[in-house]
């Protein structure tokens, strides 16, 4: 690649050969491949993006019809809570594609659909009769049919490879993967698949919804759900096998497990589950299309099923109501609204304990109110002001609530107050065990919620302590353009001196 | 749909059923006639077999013997008349439906085969919604909902189906007093208009208040009639008065010998 940065190209060749290392974990291996990347890596680049081998054409348009594919059916298996099954399925046909290689002694696509098909189908029906006939549950099954079919594959397989000429018969492509070995039978074979899936899918979306929702009750409208399970069950076996080529049997199930998992992550609506989850399967297949035909020869299906588990990575970090981070900033943010409005019922404290004579708080008396220094006093002041609750004085260490401040104080320290009335009154706990829980509780307090508890209170007054609960008058008063605050009167007026 | 009123077949007769998990048997000879118009009150002991008769009318599971008519006619052809509210553990609430999204499932049994559901299906399923007070919920995750409202929205979905003859299974269950209530009164104008309903119900203390008539089931059909006639003592004790010792260690042998 004449022009290019030397050392850029040489970072670029040590990514690809770190990748490659990884996956074989043979050094000797590594070495080879990356003097062949040597050559021609960056040609491959281009040659990749420009589309101009055709049978990259075949590769990239397979992996991304396997990745819809696997992606629909996949969505299903999550829901229904069959990922599993899947597992097994896709273990339970590699006795099938030897059986179907052995048939002609040729790889020819039909053959091994057919033999497929059939193995994995009798995997799954295995798996029913155990659990009917058994006392073992779905799980051990699973377990059994699973590892006893991939065990006779693997015979198969290595028999294969010792007969002459089976070692070339790339059937060892099977257990990874390979797009590039994708024909044009394997990519229509693909295309039909898929058609069928997604034919199948939204001509009976509503049927496929209710029988994996809740197939008692569609059985009691008479639905056929028998029939809906068992289709969903050849699709997906179809989905597996047509799969195989590009993405091995070893990792098919991985495609079709993460690409739905990653859109359960982000959505509750199935429709947009199975969109998602038929668009990540695609990207993952195009992503493991691209990495197998710049590094040559490389099993496709560990890049595949990377690439999805990357974004699976990136939704359960990112996603925007279950992600970490989202979760994390919802609490940040809740934390921070808390210490703010434990700051203005500080502020009314004090302002009450002088009467309400001034309005302006000292960030002296606010400290040792909150048993805080002077300083830490004057930077929660100062957080009220930038959220415009409260104004300082030039100097910084007094400071007045707005009207806006005024207010949330008032129905901080009501909530407060009526909450512990409730509990004692209502609930009939010890007054002095009352301010912990209302200390939790004036936090998320709805207004709904503070109507009920002054009908039930009979809009009294004072809380368990004698003090006075500052009513809607005061809150409104303060929201007003009033620039002292009022003395508060409490729920109806005039109110009895304090006892 | 016709008014079962104006129906001269009984809207549930069974005959002589019995009903076998794994082959051992949980209902033996079941007969039971449930005239038009009643609500009914299906209670009986745990594992007496409440909910296998419900579902073995519907066919959800097979009968060993005997059999069923809805209207006259074998189940599967009375399918679109019958609504059904199963229990409410019977389902996975981190489905990703909405609330509308079930409700509308009540309309399914009166669409063709790939048919969407209309305009109208839609129109019905939010005037269900309404009478259950769950308008609001409708674009809800169905998992971010109480136990109560859960279980309105079953009652809603049933609803929707626009049935004669209603079977449901444990409604009451996990529900606070108000829902129950709002339950209740459902019921009571469901029934004014017509309907039969079959509910098992497992609280004692509300039976009375609630239906006008019963079955009590314990393995066998304890007894089956008006209230008033029923809820005694001696029909209580010979329902709930311990196991059917002989019956159950009989139904024990079936089940390891088969």
């Amino acid at each position: 690649m004449p022009g290019t940065h030397p050392r850029l190209r040489a970072a670029i060749l040590r990514g690809g050969g770190i990748l490659i290392f990884l996956l074989l974990a043979a050094p000797a291996h590594a070495a080879r491949i990356n003097e062949l990347a040597e050559s021609t890596l960056s040609g491959r680049m281009v040659r990749f993006f420009t589309f101009q081998d055709p049978s990259l054409r075949y590769a990239l348009l397979g992996s991304m019809l396997l990745g819809i594919c696997c992606g629909l059916m996949g969505a299903f298996l999550v829901v229904r809570k069959l990922s599993l099954l899947g597992d097994a399925l896709s273990h339970a046909v590699l006795p099938g594609v030897a059986l179907g290689f052995l048939w002609g002694m040729t790889k020819d696509p039909l053959a091994i659909f057919i033999g497929a098909t059939v193995a994995g189908l009798l995997g799954a029906g295995t798996v029913q009769l155990l659990r009917h006939t058994t006392r073992h549950k779905e799980d051990a099954s699973i377990g059994f049919v699973l590892a006893s079919f991939f065990g006779v594959g693997v015979c198969l397989m290595t028999m294969i490879q010792n007969v002459p000429g089976g070692n070339k018969s790339g059937l060892d492509k099977f257990m990874f993967g390979q797009a590039a070995a994708l024909g044009r039978g394997d990519v229509l074979l693909l295309a039909v698949v898929a058609l069928l899936a997604l034919g199948a899918v939204t001509v009976f979306y509503k049927e496929y919804t209710i029988t994996s929702f809740d197939p008692g009750f569609a059985r009691s409208m008479g639905l056929p759900v028998q029939v809906f399970h068992y289709s969903l069950m050849l699709l997906l076996a179809f989905a597996i096998v047509s799969a195989l080529q590009a993405v091995g049997v070893v990792l098919v199930t991985a495609m079709l497990v993460i690409p739905a998992a990653t859109a359960f992550l982000l959505t509750d609506r199935l429709g947009w589950l199975l969109v998602l989850s038929a668009v990540f399967g695609m990207c993952a297949g195009a992503i493991g299309a691209f990495f197998s035909f710049v590094g040559r020869n490389l099993p496709t299906g560990p890049f595949m099923v990377l690439a999805a588990a990357a974004v699976f990575t990136a939704a359960i970090l990112f996603g925007p109501r279950h992600g970490i981070v989202a979760r994390w900033w919802r609490h940040v943010s809740r934390s921070a609204r808390i210490r703010r409005e434990n700051t203005l019922k500080s502020v009314y404290h004090v302002l009450e304990d002088e009467g309400f004579r001034s309005e302006q708080v000292d960030a002296r008396e606010l400290a040792e109110r909150r048993r805080e220094t002077i300083e830490e006093a004057q930077a929660q002041l100062n957080t009220l002001r930038r959220h415009g609750l409260a104004t300082l004085s030039g100097d910084g260490i007094s400071a007045s609530l707005t009207p806006e401040g005024w207010q949330r104080a008032c129905e901080i320290v009501r909530n407060h107050r009526l909450w512990e009335l409730y509990l004692t009154n209502a609930a009939q706990i010890a007054a002095d065990h009352v301010h912990e829980d209302a200390e939790k509780i004036e936090h998320v307090l709805g207004e709904e919620t503070v109507r009920r508890l002054e009908k039930r209170l009979n809009n009294a007054r004072r809380d368990p302590h004698g003090r006075l609960i500052p009513g809607l008058e005061d809150i409104r008063l303060g929201a007003g353009a009033r620039p002292t605050p009022p003395q508060p009167t409490g729920y109806g007026a005039p109110d009895p001196p304090a006892p | 749909m016709s008014a079962s009123g104006t129906d001269p077949a009984l809207p549930l007769e069974i005959h002589d059923l019995t009903v076998a998990y794994h082959k051992k048997p949980v209902l033996y000879g079941i007969d039971l006639e449930i005239p038009a118009g009643k609500l009914v009150g299906v209670v009986g002991p745990n594992g007496a077999g409440k909910s296998t008769l419900i579902k073995a009318i519907m066919g959800l599971l097979p009968a060993s013997s005997g059999w069923v008519k809805v209207f006259g006619k074998p189940y599967r052809e009375s399918c679109h008349r019958v609504g059904y509210v199963p229990q409410r553990e019977s389902v996975d609430w981190d489905f990703p439906v909405s609330v509308m999204d079930v409700v509308l499932m009540g309309r399914y049994g009166r669409l063709r085969l790939a048919q969407r559901p209309t305009r109208h299906d839609r129109e019905i399923a939010r005037e269900c919604l309404e009478k259950v007070r769950m308008l609001p919920f409708a674009n809800r995750q169905i998992g971010n909902l109480s136990g109560g409202q859960q279980q309105r929205v079953f009652l809603a979905r049933a609803l929707a189906q626009e049935s004669d003859l209603y079977l449901m299974d444990e409604p009451f269950v996990g529900v606070d007093a108000a829902t129950e209530t709002a339950i209740i009164t459902l019921l009571r104008e469901l029934q004014s208009r017509g309907k039969t309903l079959i509910v098992v119900h497992h609280d004692l203390s509300s039976v009375r208040e609630y239906f006008d008539m019963l079955v009590l089931l314990n393995m066998r059909l304890v007894a089956a009639g008006p209230t008033r006639e029923i809820f005694t003592q001696e029909i209580l004790q010979a329902t709930y008065g311990g196991r059917l010792t002989i019956l159950s260690d009989v139904a024990q042998a079936i089940g390891e010998g088969g």
